[in-house]
């Protein structure tokens, strides 16, 4: 039944990746194209749309929320920086910068190179980048922090008052928001928890797993919203998904139980001549415990970014043919609004199956982890 | 900030406010809204299990309900004939005595009736011997005054009287 399970939920997300990558390599390569292109007319063309530098900058972090250009005004929310160096802290709002084209107290936004949109130093008293200083450890409140304590609080906020609505109505049927949240809560207690680690154990890392799920779904949900203060490609940060991936990691490694350590060091129904002298199976099990969290971190990140890469790419399309002629950008629309439409619904599912596959995946190594002798 | 190196800060923050979500949450949310729902499993659970029960308990009931009416019906049925053979045993006997009674009243008449013809009898031989006596006197008065002739008359009156 779970094998069954498994390999359709693979088949399903091996699909939508190959789709997603073959729908988003397009438009990338046209921009990267395009970006090279521009970049010698830049001078000559201030307000040339480069479609690359518009798709990255948006799904990357930044240290200000870009809400719209009107004309030349840039509208954005300045955030805090927070910044520790040389054993210093500073803490000012991004808005001192101007968007990258003024110092501050000795540093700067980079706009160029391989530090692009870091906080770097300059040398003292100019605004030059100083190169061999290192780089200040970086606490910013960003964008994607924003939009992580707004996804915290919405979560705190409806799980509270759904857990207060449970203790309010015993034992009758649920309500409202309640009614809701309830089958995904079931459904994520008995086909992920109860599936993956057995009836025996489920109950004890329930509570993680829905945290984990609601953590991931409801973030992956925000980043589809196109307004502030949705939009944040959270789910789709490398920093984001590395911290959850580490999380069901370092878990895993402190739940391990006498079998899931003598899995790896002392690999049952193998010769021994593949265990000494040289200890071929445990390095390729210590390479496959530390692949898991890694490739948890990798698809969840690339599912989500794709989906912000297609997004912004169609939008990107009536723009560029916008700028060639007006009828072009027009006609594009009938194309490229429906195509995103669809591609948003795809999104929402691959929110839900990327929320759900991390999810299982993770009480998959768990249950790994806390399985009891059983040959 | 690259696509693929994660930023410091965001961890950073990330770290933080993941595992306040996972405290908080666990805490307050998971802990009462998973107990509620399985008290309320363990309720639905709890409430067709006495469903069930109280099914099972009437098919019982109604097949005891049958039981005992097949009993009745079959006390009722060795009631009525047991009635009937008792009846029938009544009447038998009745009967019986009857013949007996009227064999008694029969046996009797015909006892009243043989008393009553000797006592006839007996009244009847005593009326015929005073008649006798009575002829004979009236006989003998006669006549004892011609001699044989006394004797003759004597003689043929004893052949005329016969008993019966």
């Amino acid at each position: 039944m779970l094998v069954k399970y498994k390999l359709f939920l693979v088949f399903v997300v091996c699909v939508l990746m190959i789709n997603i990558k073959s729908f988003g390599s397009e438009p990338a390569e046209t921009s990267h194209k395009e970006a090279t292109a521009g970049n010698h007319s830049e001078a000559l063309q201030e307000e040339k749309f480069n479609a690359g530098t518009m798709i990255i900058d948006h799904i990357l972090d930044a240290h200000e929320w870009h809400l719209m250009t009107i004309g030349n005004t840039h509208i954005s929310i300045p955030l805090p920086v927070i910044l520790i160096s040389d054993g210093e802290l500073h803490v000012f709002m991004s808005s001192r910068f101007h968007h990258g084209h003024s110092t501050y107290k000795g540093f700067k936004l980079e706009k160029e190179g391989k530090n692009k949109g870091k906080i770097v130093k300059t040398k003292a008293g100019t605004d030059e980048t100083d190169e061999n200083a290192p780089l200040p450890i970086d606490l910013s409140i960003t964008k994607n922090t924003v939009a992580l304590f707004f996804s915290v609080a919405l979560l705190l906020i409806i799980f509270l008052s759904v857990a207060r609505s449970y203790k309010r109505n015993q034992n009758k049927a649920p309500k409202g928001l309640q009614s809701l949240i309830e089958p995904i809560i079931i459904f994520v207690r008995d086909d992920i928890a109860r599936s993956a680690i057995g009836e025996k154990k489920y109950e004890k890392y329930t509570p993680y797993l829905l945290t984990l799920f609601f953590f991931i779904f409801i973030n992956n949900l925000i980043g589809l919203i196109p307004i502030f203060p949705g939009g944040a490609n959270l789910t789709g940060n490398i920093a984001v998904t590395m911290t959850l991936a580490l999380f069901t990691f370092f878990i895993t490694q402190f739940l391990g139980k006498k079998t899931y350590w003598g899995h790896i060091f002392n690999t049952p129904g193998v010769p021994i001549f593949m265990k000494l002298p040289i200890p071929i199976m445990p390095v390729i099990e210590m390479i496959s415990m530390i692949t898991k969290p890694f490739v948890l971190m990798v698809r969840l990140f690339a599912n989500i970014t794709a989906g912000h890469i297609i997004a912004l790419g169609f939008i990107s399309l009536i723009i560029i043919l916008g700028k060639i002629n007006m009828g072009l950008g027009y006609g594009i629309t009938v194309i490229s609004i429906p195509l995103s439409i669809f591609m948003t619904f795809v999104e929402l599912l691959v929110a839900f199956i990327q929320a759900f596959v991390f999810t299982l995946l993770t009480a998959l190594y768990f249950s790994a982890a806390v399985e009891e002798a059983h040959h | 900030m690259e696509l693929i190196s994660p930023g410091l800060g965001l961890v950073f923050w990330m770290i933080i406010s993941f595992s306040i979500v996972v405290f908080v949450l666990g805490k307050f949310a998971w802990k009462p809204i998973l107990k509620s729902i399985k008290d309320r499993e363990q309720s639905i659970e709890n409430a067709l299990q006495a469903a069930e029960k109280a099914k099972e308990e009437m098919k019982a009931l109604i097949f005891n309900n049958e039981k005992l009416k097949k009993e009745a019906i079959e006390e009722r049925d060795a009631l009525l004939s047991e009635a009937r053979k008792i009846k029938d045993a009544i009447i038998e006997e009745a009967k019986v005595k009857a013949k007996e009674e009227y064999n008694r009243i029969i046996e009797n008449a015909k006892e009243s009736i043989a008393y009553e013809k000797i006592a006839a009898m007996t009244e009847l031989k005593n009326q015929v011997a005073m008649l006798s006596i009575n002829i004979a006197e009236k006989v003998l008065e006669k006549e004892l005054s011609e001699g044989s002739k006394q004797q003759d008359f004597l003689n043929k009156l004893l052949d005329d009287v016969k008993f019966n």
